[in-house]
């Protein structure tokens, strides 16, 4: 099996990924508007051009926003069907994931299913960020 | 006649569509520009514009031995064709050039290999997406399906009715690659793809192309019907890919479009609705006005499914199938370009004078950004 496709990260976004290895979900801010948090990574506000944004720990909570099951598996993802979902997390973005811990079934994944973040170390500069049904 | 009026004066496709092992890109871009061009007599040495996405334009105009004074390479996907039509339309008015050539063909099969599907590890789509496993348009554009069957309370059944009357028009084109009735049963059997989505839901790859020639009015033949761009739209990045992707930048031109067409939704003969997958077509009509109280089920179940309204009446990409690579997009334009000239043969709707495009496609972070829309109009 082929190494899985893996980030290369970029001076405007390796802060999210120092993030992910140290177990933390980064999102960022603009701290001149009110426009909110927003994903993917870039170091001005697009809601007004603002450069003044903040990084700061998102909550790693969210729910599941939509997935397709792929029955047709990449090389480098195995044989077994796997979801590509969308979370929307609770501060507002939604970012594309894997969720992990529970079978890749439409029964095991319920749209609007509430998740946490979780992270799977990659290599020893990339962990990737998962999202897993919330327990309780 | 409005003094801007701009027409399609000119479609064709290749002399064969599906498997065409013999011939290469760029000829088959040249032989649907060859059959355009006798479609509407006229030379290579009359063209004096070329488009084309995928292909170079100048390339194109080097093969057919073509000088022109204006080339279009805008390459956003699907929705490229219908963009080439409106920068022929402006660049006609402002004096650019007088007649332009747009082509669109790939060879099916020559994708096998071709370069990775989603861009370099370091791009914002190889860090945040690629990781996750898509591994193609299926797994990509069709993520929000899912969310649109609940948000609107649609089913599998009612997605179907798209496909399954698709194939029924798809019947009476002889160039479509499927032409055996599709049954409800055989469409809910299919292998899966991208679960929710699976085999009927996703075009065919084709070999083939398509081309039009678009121009003054006066270009066209004598004695045949020309067909007027009466009104065109486009949207790009509408939603900074941060809306749900059930909406597409049709919501945000669609009155527009309608207000400088001087027509409504109810007027309309004949629609070509890029239809990459089932949902699609049904974001785009709602997005267009066609489905009243947005009550999709009901569109797909009485509107589409009992012929009141024809949609993508060449079997649309789901049958007739995809030229590959760049995608579709031309050969609903060249369909409504037959169907207002009377000339679609057995598909042929009784009496259209007015036909809707659209394109939608550029899949950016997460679904479409680019999508476009015209009213065409025949012209006696
Ligand atoms: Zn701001």
């Amino acid at each position: 099996m082929p190494p899985r496709m893996l980030p290369e990260p970029t001076p405007e976004t390796r802060h999210f990924w120092d993030g992910c290895k140290a177990g933390e979900l980064r999102l960022q801010r603009c701290t001149e508007c009110d426009g909110g948090s927003y994903f993917p990574p870039r170091p001005f506000c697009p809601y007004c051009g603002s450069r003044k944004v903040e990084v700061y720990p998102a909550s790693g909570k969210g729910v599941l926003w939509s997935y397709v099951i792929n029955h047709r598996p990449r090389p480098d993802m195995g044989t077994e069907p796997y979801a590509i979902a969308v979370v929307k997390l609770a501060e507002g973005p939604k970012m594309m994931t894997n969720i992990v811990g529970c079978p890749q079934t439409p029964q095991a994944l319920p749209l609007d299913m509430a998740v946490t973040v979780t992270f799977a170390k990659q290599n020893d500069d990339i962990s990737l960020p998962f999202f897993e049904p919330a327990k309780g | 006649m409005k003094p801007k009026t701009i027409a399609v004066v000119g479609a064709a496709e290749t002399t064969r569509m599906g498997r065409i092992p013999d011939m290469s890109v760029i000829g088959l871009h040249a032989d649907a520009a060859l059959n355009a061009l006798a479609d509407c007599g006229l030379k290579p040495s009359d063209i004096d514009g070329v488009a084309t996405a995928g292909a170079s334009p100048v390339d194109l105009a080097h093969y057919l031995g073509i000088t022109p004074t204006y080339a279009d390479g805008t390459s956003v996907g699907g929705c490229s064709f219908m963009l080439h039509v409106r920068h022929a339309a402006a660049a006609i008015n402002e004096g650019l050039c007088n007649t332009v050539l747009i082509t669109h063909g790939e060879s099916g099969r020559s994708r096998v290999g071709a370069g990775r599907f989603g861009g370099s590890a370091s791009s914002l789509a190889g860090q945040f997406e690629m990781p996750y496993g898509p591994s193609g348009p299926p797994t990509m554009f069709t993520i929000p399906v899912l969310r649109y069957m609940k948000t609107y309370g649609v089913t599998e059944e009612d997605l179907a009715m798209v496909a399954v009357v698709q194939r029924e028009w798809a019947a009476k084109n002889p160039h479509a690659v499927y032409r055996a009735p599709l049954t409800m049963e055989e469409y809910l059997a299919a292998p899966l793809v991208a679960d929710p989505l699976s085999r009927y839901d996703c075009v065919p790859v084709v070999a083939g192309a398509q081309a039009i020639i678009v121009a003054r009015p006066d270009r066209a033949p004598k004695g045949r019907p020309g067909v007027r761009v009466r009104a065109h739209r486009a949207s790009y990045n509408y939603d900074n890919q941060e809306g749900d992707g059930l909406q597409t930048g049709i919501s945000t031109f669609a009155a527009a479009l309608w207000q400088e067409a001087g027509v409504r939704p109810d007027d309309i003969d004949v629609a070509s609705i890029y239809d990459d997958y089932p949902t699609m077509v049904l974001a785009q009509a709602n997005d267009l006005g066609l489905i009243p109280g947005n009550d999709l089920a009901r569109f797909c179940r009485v509107t589409i499914g009992e012929k009141r309204f024809p949609v993508n009446t060449w079997g649309g990409m789901l049958s007739a199938g995809q030229p590959g690579g760049h995608a579709g997009g031309l050969n609903g334009i060249s369909e409504a370009v037959l169907q207002l000239q009377h000339r679609a043969g057995e598909r042929q709707v009784k009496d259209a004078r007015l036909a809707v495009t659209t394109g939608y496609g550029m899949t950016m972070y997460r679904y479409g950004g680019t999508a476009a829309a015209a009213i065409l109009e025949r012209v006696e």
